[in-house]
């Protein structure tokens, strides 16, 4: 079974003008990473709501684990796949193990409150993405490398075999990407399935995972990304030149600057 | 703020310590008045009525009990407990810290359907109803207007809201301006400032079930409410069905205020003040956020209507006391949380 199959998959976010996804078809193993990789504007973000049924799509169909996502309803679709969102504004002052601990509500009744059982598995995630010590602090206050965990964090307790995570390391330091890198490749390693969009395609490459390329909302390749991620592929998605650097001590590690 | 160490940590251990607290200050506010008692007298009047002795003539310490203060101090709390839970769901629900219980229409409403009923002469009871209904009735068109819109979004419904508090509030001076000065305006401008002093039994059980029944099924959504705090999406993908849990506490909320309002007239900042309160002192589990709340607005009502009614030998309008107290305490949370985020 897949844990995501997309065919034919279309978005217009108004009735005229051009779609934002137009004909997507895209599937994803149990178990394996995708990187999603485009420019700007492409539909990456639209993509990962439509995949997660919070934006209702137009045309085709998608099915997680198996099912078309219109017959699952919220709850089930919560107890499928979790959401790792850009960033997260909060309005009252949550700590850290209040927001992870949010992860768990699909797992109790729409009546009741968490268990200990609960707050045992939040904490447990608190502690997987290494951030126990962070349990009690304002997650206003935290900086974004360490929301961006929190957010993973609130994922893994949501205990969902399949995590759709939208750009997890926009706008982090080299260090922090690392850090949330780390954890994605250790999600596969747990069996999780993980979709994700990124600007940058050295990710794919240094997760060694799979690929979707897309552009202006079609998704103009797919496949290992060791085989895709060329130079004249790159500069075609991203419409620029580009030089690809490489690295003798890791191969198949590549990353892409603009060629000025 | 981390919640403080020194309240119970377990929701229900925490109802219990607020419902003996509520009842001591209740105690405490049958005693006080023009008239006042002692601890022995209000015990004696308390267990008479409970034997089914009626106050009649000869004892005025249980009339005064049973008759005059038992409905109002119930009334006080069962209308500060519905205006601060009602505004707690909405601050989560509109994500807004400045959201309150009369957000969409509901206290112009009813300040509009009381003042009709004022002016065309009904008795006390259909103004109470009139309110009640034109609260509803005022939120209800801003829903529909929504709806009507196609996108259902909840800043066009926050509009609606706007837009229908103004129209009942230009209806209300419209109705003042054509009212009989000695009569009706007067009748009108009082009820309108708010006030518990005519509170009966039969108030009482009028507020009794939207209350009770509103502030429970809140606090039994409490969870999904406070995830909603976190944006419609986010909410959605972690298993929150988003337009039923809207659909919830907009009908609670307007239910518990609408019949809070037809009571006690228009009481502001208990709705905006009161879950800000309960958060700095309970912090934000929000099944431990919501009884603190519906239990610090009751006893905040309950102390202000002391107030009201015992400050001066004629009553200060409720809604008045609750201003004056209320928006600089508000303005001192406010300058705290700019620095600290709210709560």
């Amino acid at each position: 079974m897949k844990a995501i199959e997309i065919i034919g998959l279309s978005f217009h976010r108004t009735r005229q003008g051009p779609p934002t996804l137009d004909g997507v078809g895209l599937d994803l193993a149990e178990g394996e990473t995708i990187c999603i990789i485009g420019p700007n504007g492409a539909g990456k973000s639209t993509l990962v709501m439509c995949v997660l049924g919070l934006l209702r799509h137009s045309g085709g169909r998608v099915a997680i684990a198996g099912d078309d996502i219109g017959a699952l309803s919220r709850l089930e679709m919560a107890r499928r796949a979790a959401y790792v969102p850009q960033g997260t504004q909060s309005t009252f002052a949550f700590s850290v193990r209040d927001i992870a601990l949010m992860g768990r509500t699909a797992h109790f009744g729409s009546l009741s409150a968490p268990s200990s059982r609960d707050r045992h598995i939040a904490d447990d995630a608190l502690e997987r993405t290494g951030i126990a010590h962070l349990r009690e602090r304002k997650f206003a206050e935290l900086s974004g490398g360490e929301r961006q965990l929190v957010l993973i964090a609130r994922a893994l307790a949501q205990d969902t075999p399949l995590i759709v995570m939208d750009e997890p390391t926009s706008g982090l330091d080299l260090g922090n990407q690392r850090r949330v890198l780390a954890m994605i490749r250790e999600l596969a390693s747990a069996h999780k399935s993980v979709l994700m969009t990124t600007h940058a395609p050295d990710q794919a490459l240094n997760l060694n995972c799979a690929v979707g390329l897309l552009r202006a909302g079609r998704l103009i390749a797919s496949g290992p990304a060791a085989e895709i991620c060329d130079k004249r592929t790159m500069e075609a998605l991203y419409g620029a030149p580009l030089t690809r650097l490489t690295n003798a001590e890791r191969a198949g590690l590549a990353a892409f600057v603009p060629r000025l | 703020m981390r919640s403080l160490r020194a309240f119970p940590d377990s929701g229900w251990l925490l109802a219990a310590s607020v419902l003996v607290t509520i009842a001591l200050l209740a105690f405490g506010s049958l005693m006080l008045g023009r008239y006042p008692l002692t601890p022995r007298m209000v015990f004696d009047a308390l267990t008479g009525g409970l034997r089914g002795v009626q106050g009649k003539g000869g004892d005025t310490a249980l009339t005064i009990v049973l008759m005059v203060r038992l409905p109002r101090v119930a009334a006080a709390l069962l209308v500060g407990g519905a205006l601060s839970t009602a505004g707690l769901a909405y601050q989560n629900l509109f994500r807004n810290p400045m959201a309150s219980p009369s957000l969409l229409g509901v206290s112009a409403g009813a300040g509009f359907g009381a003042s009709l009923a004022i002016m065309t002469g009904q008795s006390p009871l259909v103004v109470e109803a009139a309110a009640f209904a034109f609260g509803l009735a005022s939120v209800g068109v801003a829903i529909l207007v929504n709806r009507a819109d196609g996108t259902r979004s909840i800043v066009t419904l926050v509009l609606c809201g706007m837009v229908m508090s103004a129209l009942f509030e230009a209806f209300i001076s419209l109705l003042k301006y054509v009212a009989d000065p000695t009569e009706a305006l007067a009748s009108i401008t009082f009820w309108l400032m708010g006030g518990l002093g005519k509170a009966n039994g039969l108030d009482v059980a009028f507020l009794a079930a939207p209350v009770l029944i509103g502030g429970a099924i809140l606090l039994m959504s409490s969870w999904r409410i406070s995830v909603l705090a976190l944006g419609e999406m986010e909410a959605a993908a972690l298993g929150v069905d988003v337009a039923a849990t809207r659909a919830i506490v907009i009908i609670c909320a307007t239910a518990m205020s609408a019949a809070a309002v037809s009571v006690a007239g228009i009481v502001g900042w208990v709705g905006l003040l009161i879950p800000h309160m309960a958060r700095l002192a309970f912090g934000l589990d929000p099944f431990r956020l919501t009884i603190a709340t519906a239990a610090l607005g009751g006893a905040f009502l309950l102390c202000m209507d002391d107030v009201a009614r015992s400050i001066a030998p004629v009553e200060v309008p409720l809604g008045v006391l609750t201003a004056i107290v209320g928006a600089p305490f508000f303005l001192v949370l406010l300058l705290n949380s700019r620095k600290r985020g709210w709560a």
